[in-house]
């Protein structure tokens, strides 16, 4: 399933839409913590947190990661929201816990 | 020598909105010259995790990267307090970081056990007082 097409699904909410939406989601990692997520989330997987700083584009961008999902109505600071459309990464938000919004995704990729 | 590009950057202290910044200017240029993917992952894991500790651990202070045909060469050298002990510092899950750093999503004591894991090499000089100075190297 590409970025594009998980958008389409409208399940979440589009805060930033990035660079390349045809980029495919392979896989999905949760994590907060941004040093595990940075070492550890594949790149082309959604990864799903609740920390909405600047940093968490930092990370998404260095990692390479489809996209990034903020859960629990995580409010990305507007600068969040202003680093993610400078380096296009594309961020959705949901009310949803992390589980569920992974497992959402999971079900997605996974038919 | 002629075909070793040297970058340097400043890093500012407590700043953590630009943390990332030269991680990522770095990331970009090894893409323009045609560095793969792999390597320039591993760089910017290290670099990132290396750059945020100048900045809530040693008041900032200078990267140097040297790109060569053969390795991406990166020096970090600050004039912070000094890592006291450096084989506890390597373990994973050791952090002095304070809380307000800890809600950001740092300070999860995994920062040098990255910058090692994800390098060929790694070395650290560090002296009380003076700062720190971590030479790391991602073979091409
Ligand atoms: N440049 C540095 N100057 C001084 N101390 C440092 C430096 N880098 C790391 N440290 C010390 O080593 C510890 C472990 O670092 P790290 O593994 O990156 O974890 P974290 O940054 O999450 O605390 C830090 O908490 C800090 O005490
Ligand atoms: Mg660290």
């Amino acid at each position: 399933m590409t970025v594009e097409e998980l958008i389409g699904k409208g399940i979440f909410q589009v805060v930033v839409e990035g660079d390349d939406l045809s980029r495919e989601i392979t896989g999905i990692f949760c994590c907060d913590l941004l040093s595990v997520a940075m070492g550890r989330a594949p790149s082309m997987s959604a990864w799903v947190t609740v920390m909405g700083n600047v940093n968490t584009i930092a990370v998404a961008t260095l990692a390479d990661v489809a996209c990034v999902i903020l859960a629990e109505n995580a409010q990305p600071d507007d600068m969040c929201r202003a680093r993610a459309q400078q380096q296009g990464v594309t961020l959705l938000a949901t009310e949803e816990p992390v589980f569920e919004a992974a497992l959402k995704v999971h079900q997605l990729i996974h038919g | 020598m002629a075909d070793v590009i040297a970058l340097t950057y400043e890093i500012s202290p407590d700043d953590f909105t630009r943390a990332g910044e030269a991680s990522s200017d770095v990331k970009s240029k090894l893409k323009q010259v045609g560095v793969s993917p792999a390597a320039i992952r591993k760089v910017a894991i290290a670099m990132y995790e290396g750059e945020i500790n100048m900045v809530i651990h040693a008041k900032g202070g200078k990267i140097t990267v040297e790109i060569s045909p053969e390795e991406i060469r990166m020096i970090l050298a600050d004039r912070g307090p000094g890592i006291p002990n450096v084989e506890q510092a390597m373990q994973a899950g050791w952090s002095t970081a304070p809380d307000e750093v800890r809600s950001l999503g740092f300070g999860a004591g995994m920062g040098l056990p990255n910058m090692k894991k994800y390098t060929d090499n790694m070395s650290i000089e560090t002296e009380l007082g003076v700062g720190t100075t971590i030479t790391m190297v991602v073979k091409l």
